[in-house]
């Protein structure tokens, strides 16, 4: 049987509670957990709320967030073939999922509210 | 329900994407006096293509005696093969050179010997003249230094995390843009003279690319909803060296061309042996070797059975020291051996990958797309690099035509204003003809927006229909159905293509775009991944298929367009091909046109 990499990842948006689902996805050497994000994506849920622009590059520096409790990009952490926790970061505010509010504050749309 | 959560903005210029060429369109359209929205759906001076690009820049930066804008024309034309518009190469060569002084002057950083730059030898060029920041560090430089130099322009507002969906046209003239605003889902209408277009290319639609996710094409479908035309969509440039194996995480995948500037290296089959002369392409591990020629050759290989085990070719630098490797990528070294890469040790396994696109919106040399108040600029533009772009002109490019397009969208404004002034004067003579007619239709309209309260037009409300709920199959999945498409395109509208393989390509994504027709169900949310993946299909689908009929239609072999079916260059081909979306519905057209200079001569 192919190695298979667990993603434990946070759901949800604001201001309902959040909530951990995991998805399997098959793991192969050398991939970013954002490969592993992306997969789950095109292969099991399109909802799931991701940021990321540059995609391998880690110049955009969108794709930070909680892996396991600690703060790094998912472009430059290795998947492994284990449970990996995936959260939002939580010194910003939640967006959904695992995305956050990270654009800086004077480059936000002026005198936002949510509908 | 749409309406009562719209928000309106109102600026003079609206500037759509945040990359190399926004950012100078801002920064000058704002110190000539305009007041600027820079938007863009990522972050701003971190989401377009410029912050990616660890090359080169290229200027004739060199003394006269050694260089000049000349010769770096005379290389870019070369390059182009027969279909540069020359006046717009000449800007990007002219302009280019003074924006890469101005940079310089903003402290960007390009790489020195005592007080003059060292620009080093890149394919295609007669001599040295591409600029850079070590190590690998060119394209955040870059985007780093402007980011900080538009925050210091007064009058530059910035907003991130904003997706426009279509550019605002009334009475004939751009009147702003409508989109979504990511972070809270809510429908965004920007009332505005002028909308510069620098949201760069196409690359995001090809599987293996070296694009940010965001470089689908929607400066293209912007323009061709907007009334303006696009050129030479054809012409994907592949960059012939993108990363293939082993798997590199953090780095970019074009990240080996400066590598090859400054070392050389060796291109090898899987057999381990030099294969470029077979194409009739010597390399001779100095790196003269051109991009179509390095794509064809590595394709041919490939298919002969010669590939590497990834299906590229083996890129070699055993013939360098560590000391050397070490001298000439400082810590990009360390980088490479996190991955489990020792270059004096192991090659590297390298293959095509969609990197730029020479065609786009078709322009003239003040940036104008002929819709009066829209303007392009950066990658967005076709024609200053016709069929093949030079190494090292695409950040010129979007610096030469950003600032331009700044300046004429601030000229333009003013203008407006001017005319506004004098609004009902114009009104009463409004009968002469049916260009004065128009002119003052349009002055009402001005005038009406300048003094009214931030109210969306009908025109900006039809079109936020588009993000209405609709009824897109619950089984559809956005985010499968474009890497499908990117898969089509990667098949058969990749580097070297056939009528046969084009047309099934064609109807592919036409079966895509048919599936995805519909909006999704629910109204946009905060962040929601499935309308973001939905617009960009909306774009995705429209652009490739423009990019496929013009790739049937151009029956010869020139630059990037490489027909097996039709090899060789024809020279009654040495003309654009023009792509409108006339009508209702809405429907793709093509037409050849001549190369502009060839017409006036």
């Amino acid at each position: 049987m192919k190695p298979v990499a667990t993603l434990t990842v946070w759901r949800g948006a604001p201001p309902q509670e959040g909530h951990y689902e995991s998805y399997p996805v098959p793991f192969e050497p050398g991939q970013s957990v954002l490969d592993g994000l992306r997969h789950v994506r095109a292969h099991v849920d399109p909802t799931l709320a991701l940021r990321y622009s540059c995609i391998n590059a880690n110049a955009c520096k969108e794709c930070m967030v909680l892996v396991d409790g600690k703060t790094v990009y998912g472009c430059t952490t290795r998947l492994e073939a284990r449970e990996m926790r995936i959260e939002p970061l939580r010194n910003k505010d939640w967006v959904r999922d695992v995305v956050s509010e990270i654009a800086p504050p004077d480059e936000r749309l002026p005198d936002h509210q949510s509908a | 329900m749409l309406q009562e959560m719209t928000r309106t903005l109102q600026t003079d210029v609206l500037v759509i994407g945040a990359g190399g060429a926004g950012m100078y369109a801002a920064i000058e359209a704002a110190r000539r006096g305009a007041q600027v929205i820079l938007a863009d759906r990522g972050l701003i001076g971190r989401s377009g293509a410029t912050v990616m690009a660890q090359m080169t820049v290229a200027a004739a930066t060199a003394e006269p005696a050694a260089d000049s804008v000349e010769n770096h024309l005379a290389d870019t034309l070369r390059a182009g093969r027969g279909l540069c518009e020359p006046e717009l190469s000449k800007l990007l060569c002219e302009e280019g050179l003074a924006c890469v002084r101005e940079m310089d002057a903003w402290g960007v950083g390009w790489a020195r010997q005592g007080e003059q730059f060292s620009p080093i030898m890149a394919p295609g060029h007669d001599r040295a003249r591409c600029v850079y920041v070590d190590f690998l560090n060119t394209g955040p430089a870059v985007s780093r230094t402007l980011r900080t130099q538009v925050i210091r322009t007064p009058g530059v507002m910035r907003v991130g995390d904003l997706c426009l969906t279509d550019v605002v046209i009334e009475q004939g003239r751009c009147t702003g843009a409508v989109g979504l605003h990511l972070p809270s889902g809510d429908p965004i209408v920007v009332q505005a003279h002028a909308v510069v277009l620098a949201c760069g290319g196409l690359t995001r639609l090809y599987a293996r690319n070296s694009a940010s996710a965001n470089m689908g094409g929607d400066a293209y479908a912007l323009a061709l909803r907007a009334g303006a035309r696009l050129i030479d969509m054809e012409f994907v440039q592949f960059f012939p060296i993108g990363h293939l194996a082993p798997r590199m995480i953090g780095m970019d995948p074009i990240m080996w061309d400066p590598f090859r500037y400054k070392l050389g290296g060796r291109l090898l089959n899987g057999k381990m042996e030099e294969f470029t002369h077979r194409y009739g392409a010597v390399d001779d591990g100095r790196y003269t070797i051109t991009r179509d020629q390095a794509t064809y050759a590595i394709t041919k290989e490939v298919e002969a059975g010669r590939g590497s085990p990834h299906g590229g070719a083996w890129l070699s630098f055993a013939h360098c020291s560590p000391e050397q490797l070490k001298e000439a990528f400082g810590p990009v070294i360390g980088r490479l051996a996190k991955n489990g890469i020792d270059l004096t040790k192991t090659p590297i396994e390298v293959a095509p990958i969609a990197h730029y696109h020479m065609g786009g919106i078709a322009v003239d040399t003040a940036m104008s797309t002929g819709v009066p108040g829209l303007y392009a600029a950066g990658e967005a533009v076709g024609g200053a690099n016709g069929a093949n772009r030079l190494s090292g002109n695409a950040i010129t490019e979007a610096f030469a035509f950003g600032r331009r397009a700044g300046a004429s969208a601030a000229a333009y404004v003013a203008n407006v204003a001017n005319v506004a002034s004098a609004a009902s004067a114009a009104s009463a003579a409004s009968a002469a003809s049916a260009a004065s007619a128009a002119s003052a239709a349009s002055v009402a309209n001005v005038a009406a927006s300048a003094s009214g309260a931030p109210e969306p037009s009908a025109a900006a409300r039809a079109l936020l229909g588009t993000l209405s709920p609709g009824s897109l199959a619950a089984t559809v999945n956005t985010a499968a159905e474009i890497e499908l498409l990117q898969q089509v395109m990667a098949r058969h509208v990749g580097p070297f293509r056939t009528g046969q393989g084009l047309r099934e390509g064609l109807a592919q994504i036409r079966e895509i775009a048919a599936r995805v027709r519909a909006a999704p169900a629910h109204r946009p949310q905060a962040f929601d991944p499935e309308w973001i993946d939905w617009l960009d299909l909306r774009t995705m689908t429209l652009v490739a298929e423009a990019v496929t009929l013009a790739a049937i239609e151009r029956t010869e072999s020139r630059g990037a367009h490489q027909r097996e079916d039709y090899p060789g260059l024809d020279d009654t081909w040495l003309r654009h091909l023009q792509v409108r979306l006339p009508g209702t519905p809405a429907q793709l057209t093509l037409e050849s046109i001549p190369v502009a200079s060839k017409e006036a001569a």
